[in-house]
């Protein structure tokens, strides 16, 4: 575990008059044992300080919630009484954080069953999500709606939340995983999945594992870094940010309090990329976050992970343990001389804590609002230390590149857009799945290779909710950031969900906007209440069966241009384009 | 408050206007230091900034999206625009934003601003979705009328990290839905509140209001423009803080404190607050 940084933790909070059961205490042991309790001194007065004085056992919050959500099936008033006093917490911070999730509730279920969780987001409206649920709910199953789980290529989804039972995914159970290009030998970044055991070091090694942290140790951080830079690699969680760049900042902040951290919380409606990176090749992130933390200096390494993914989680933890067992995390890495250690965070249903400064306030044990940037997290990230967040796919892709070299790596892809990258294909399409291609492939060709649109196609959905809508005239379009750039789009996470002419694109386009309202945080202005309005206007829409009149156009630009300038983060600046894109291409609005 | 006067300053460009301000100070800062009004919400002079309301954006030359000014620190050689076709959308569209879910009738400088920019939260869709919070009166004190609120976090500021380190307060929920809060909403009198009534004094909205100024409101007698500021300071103990005692009709109807005195800015205690019965 690495060391925190543990000021004292506030004096003078109040409690009421609550107390937590047995039970509810126990769900909290669990977590933080009442001998690591903060506890107060006499002398100790916190005065001024704010934030950095309450760190603390915060960090500790999310997980002492989960449990208790768990143990109980919901955070009582009682229970969160304990876990605050057990953490110094204020109990009304407390009630803000476990407020803000989805897998957290605090309202008495009146029942102690299990929650299914049905997905309503695209790809599994259109495999018959709205039967299952009615399904589940005639067999008595506590049924709660949920946005997109993460199993898009599996439709429609299913995620089960245990109360005093793991979490599990009941297609998780009877899942025979292959990949549908098992075997092609132009793979690289999911060349091991679906091969190699990923429960296995030993199997992990068999298929080269661990050589790249070989390598990268002989090489020394700089070369690592300069090879990283060289190669192109760019970032593939959405943003597309230089990973060179990113690495060097952080390997230039002083200090040892630095940070790598994998950001597995995907959770863009169509994207299950992490997803199966985690389950089929989980040594992989451990190994290539290994590598970043000894070329940026950083000790402590942290992966965020979507809390609807269970076997994702425990593959990682299994992974984690076999490679602390065999030195490979810990004190001294692989013989380096270097420390590096990773800790796993669940998250609790927020897509806003994809977005890296709410990904670190979720850590730290508050709302995932996400902070104002610049300071940027290279220099002010986690436990506002220096800090390198990348994606577990971005995070693959260096491996390849120590091991071979940035020329190698760049033998595949565009001049800008150099490597290969992945794509979560899902919707009206012959064989949904995960797609490994280079850069510059052209869009037609992916889909082709994933067997073609099934009907006659209507519109692809390229780097889901917050990406845009392009028609079929774009089919030539190839895959590459610059492409994109240029033709107005975006590549996003890799989603690109395909949709038909029989699909009723108005309710794709209103759950779109829907989304966007239900996973605002509700900081800024422009986003909360622009998310709501945008939503009200195409309920309306829908409503009508009328085309869309000029002056409801006029306001739905007027709000996607102040979400765009004016909101605090990339949800705000999203949340209007690919409804901006529907309307432009006609896919709403138009009816007659 | 002004930034702590430095040796070195640094110039920036204010809609054409070279400004010098120390270094530290912010957009904001160098905004005002230029004669330049810009509207804030959230901003509070005695506290962090948040930079959640969004409606002092300015345009920054080589910035892709607009910045907020009241965090934005400057930079030497920034070149920053605040009447920008973009900026005044921005700010038009935050006021709007906020006038179709929240009442912001006691609001005075937002009413202002949204005449200025031209505001209209009449061309959304009818029947859409508002604050609908009950007033909340639970003691003798102050009420919380969440109707009015624009989750500024101003109150949360002042009540934890700003001033009062009692946390009694935060915001709840999300999106939308998102709320100021005590734990599971018990009432104040159960919570940690310890009524300094600082959240009181910051609120740009009157959504946290004097008890007194409530029940005056409400039988149609609340009368701004007869009633007069005595300044005095408070006799509870030694410290010394200055009040502001506003009265009508020769009682005290609130009391506030300067945002600008050496020892309270702004903030006072239950006594200096609330306890001016005796008077």
């Amino acid at each position: 575990m690495p060391p925190r940084p543990r000021g004292p933790p506030l004096a003078d909070l109040h409690f009421g008059d609550d107390q937590p059961t047995d039970a509810e205490l126990a769900a909290i042991d669990a977590i933080v044992s009442p001998a690591d309790a903060a506890t107060v001194t006499e002398t100790e007065r916190v005065v001024r300080g704010g934030r950095s004085r309450r760190q603390g056992l915060r960090h500790l919050l999310l997980p002492v919630l989960h449990s208790l959500q768990h143990e109980i099936g919901w955070i009582s008033p009682g229970g969160l009484n304990g876990a605050a006093k057990r953490l110094g917490v204020p109990p009304a911070e407390a009630y803000g954080v476990a407020t803000f999730y989805e897998l957290l509730r605090t309202t008495d279920p009146g029942h102690t069953n299990d929650v299914v969780h049905v997905c309503v987001d695209p790809s599994c409206a259109l495999a018959g999500n709205e039967e299952l649920r009615e399904s589940l709910e005639a067999s008595g199953a506590k049924v709660h709606n949920s946005p997109c789980l993460g199993q898009c290529e599996r439709a429609p989804a299913l995620f089960v939340q245990g109360v005093g039972r793991p979490d599990r995914v009941p297609a998780d159970d009877d899942e025979d995983f292959r990949l549908p290009q098992a075997g092609d030998p132009g793979l690289r970044v999911l060349s091991r999945v679906g091969v190699v055991d990923s429960t296995s070091l030993d199997s992990y090694r068999e298929h080269g594992g661990y050589q790249a942290l070989a390598s990268a140790i002989e090489m020394g951080p700089d070369a690592v870094i300069s090879a990283i830079s060289d190669s192109g690699l760019s970032g593939r969680g959405g943003a597309a940010f230089p990973t060179g760049i990113k690495w060097r900042a952080v390997a230039d902040e002083p200090g040892p309090d630095k940070h790598v951290v994998a950001n597995c919380d995907e959770s863009e409606p169509g994207t299950f990329k992490d997803r199966i990176l985690c389950e089929h090749d989980p040594f992989a992130v451990i190994e290539s976050m290994t590598i970043a933390g000894l070329a940026t200096g950083s000790p402590h390494g942290w992966i965020y992970i979507r809390g609807e993914y269970p076997r994702a989680t425990a593959r990682l933890e299994g992974a984690i343990a076999q490679a602390r067992a065999a030195g490979l995390l810990g004190d001294d890495v692989a013989g380096s001389g270097q420390r590096f250690d990773i800790e796993l965070r669940r998250g609790a249903g927020a897509y806003i804590c994809g977005e890296e400064t709410a990904l670190f306030n979720s850590i730290e044990g508050f709302r995932g609002e996400p902070r104002n940037k610049p300071p940027f997290p290279t220099t002010h990230g986690l436990f506002n230390q220096p800090t390198a967040i990348n994606n577990p796919e971005t995070l693959i892709n260096v491996l390849d590149i120590v091991t071979d070299g940035p020329d190698a790596y760049r033998s595949v892809g565009t001049e800008r857009s150099p490597g290969t990258r992945l794509f979560c294909l899902s919707g009206r399409v012959g064989v949904p799945g995960l797609y490994e291609v280079p850069f510059g492939t052209p869009l037609g060709e992916l889909i082709e290779l994933a067997g073609g649109p099934v009907g006659s196609l209507a519109a692809v959905l390229l780097g889901g909710a917050a990406g845009v809508f392009v028609g079929p005239d774009s089919l030539d379009m190839p895959l590459t950031l610059e492409d994109a750039r240029e033709a107005g789009a975006t590549l996003g996470s890799g989603v690109v969900t395909v949709f038909d002419d029989t699909v009723d694109m108005e309710a794709v386009v209103v759950r779109i906007a829907e989304f966007f309202r239900d996973e605002s945080c509700g900081q800024c202005v422009p986003c909360r209440v622009g998310t709501q309005r945008q939503h009200e206007v195409l309920v309306e829409l829908q409503a009508s069966g009328q085309p869309l009149p000029p002056q409801r156009v006029e306001l739905i630009d007027d709000m996607a241009l102040a979400m765009v300038d004016a909101s605090i983060c990339g949800l705000g600046h999203t949340a209007a384009s690919a409804v901006r894109s529907a309307i432009d291409l006609g896919l709403i609005g138009n009816s007659s | 408050m002004s930034p702590a006067v430095t040796e070195t300053a640094v110039t920036i460009r204010v809609d054409g206007q070279e400004v010098a301000v120390p270094e530290g100070a912010t957009i904001l800062d160098a905004c005002d230091a230029a004669g330049v009004e810009t509207p804030t919400i959230c901003y509070g002079p005695t506290l962090t900034p948040v930079n959640v309301c969004r409606v002092c954006v300015v345009e920054l030359d080589g910035s892709r999206a607009l910045v907020p000014s009241c965090s934005r620190p400057a930079e030497e050689g920034m070149v920053v625009h605040t009447d920008s076709e973009r900026v005044r959308h921005s700010r038009k569209m935050v006021i709007e934003f906020l006038a179709t879910g929240v009442d912001v009738s006691q609001a005075d400088e937002l009413g202002q601003w949204a005449e200025h920019y031209g505001a209209d939260p009449d061309r959304y869709v009818p029947g859409g979705e508002t604050m609908n919070e009950p007033v909340r009166v639970q003691d003798n004190l102050y009420i919380r009328d969440y109707d009015k609120c624009v989750l500024c976090y101003r109150c949360v500021e002042a009540c934890g990290d700003d001033a009062q380190h009692t946390y009694a307060i935060s915001v709840a929920g999300r999106g939308f839905g998102a709320r100021i809060s005590t734990e599971f909403d018990v009432t104040l009198p159960d919570s940690a509140c310890v009524y300094c009534g600082n959240c009181v004094a910051v609120c740009p909205t009157n959504a946290l209001q004097f008890k007194t100024e409530y029940d005056l409101r409400q039988a149609d007698d609340w009368r701004p423009e007869d009633q007069s500021v005595t300044q005095t300071v408070c006799s509870y103990c030694g410290v010394g803080c200055n009040l502001e005692l506003h009265v009508q009709d020769n009682q005290i109807v609130k009391c506030t404190s300067p945002d600008d005195h050496d020892v309270t800015r702004g903030n006072l205690c239950i006594k200096g607050r609330f306890g001016w019965n005796y008077v």
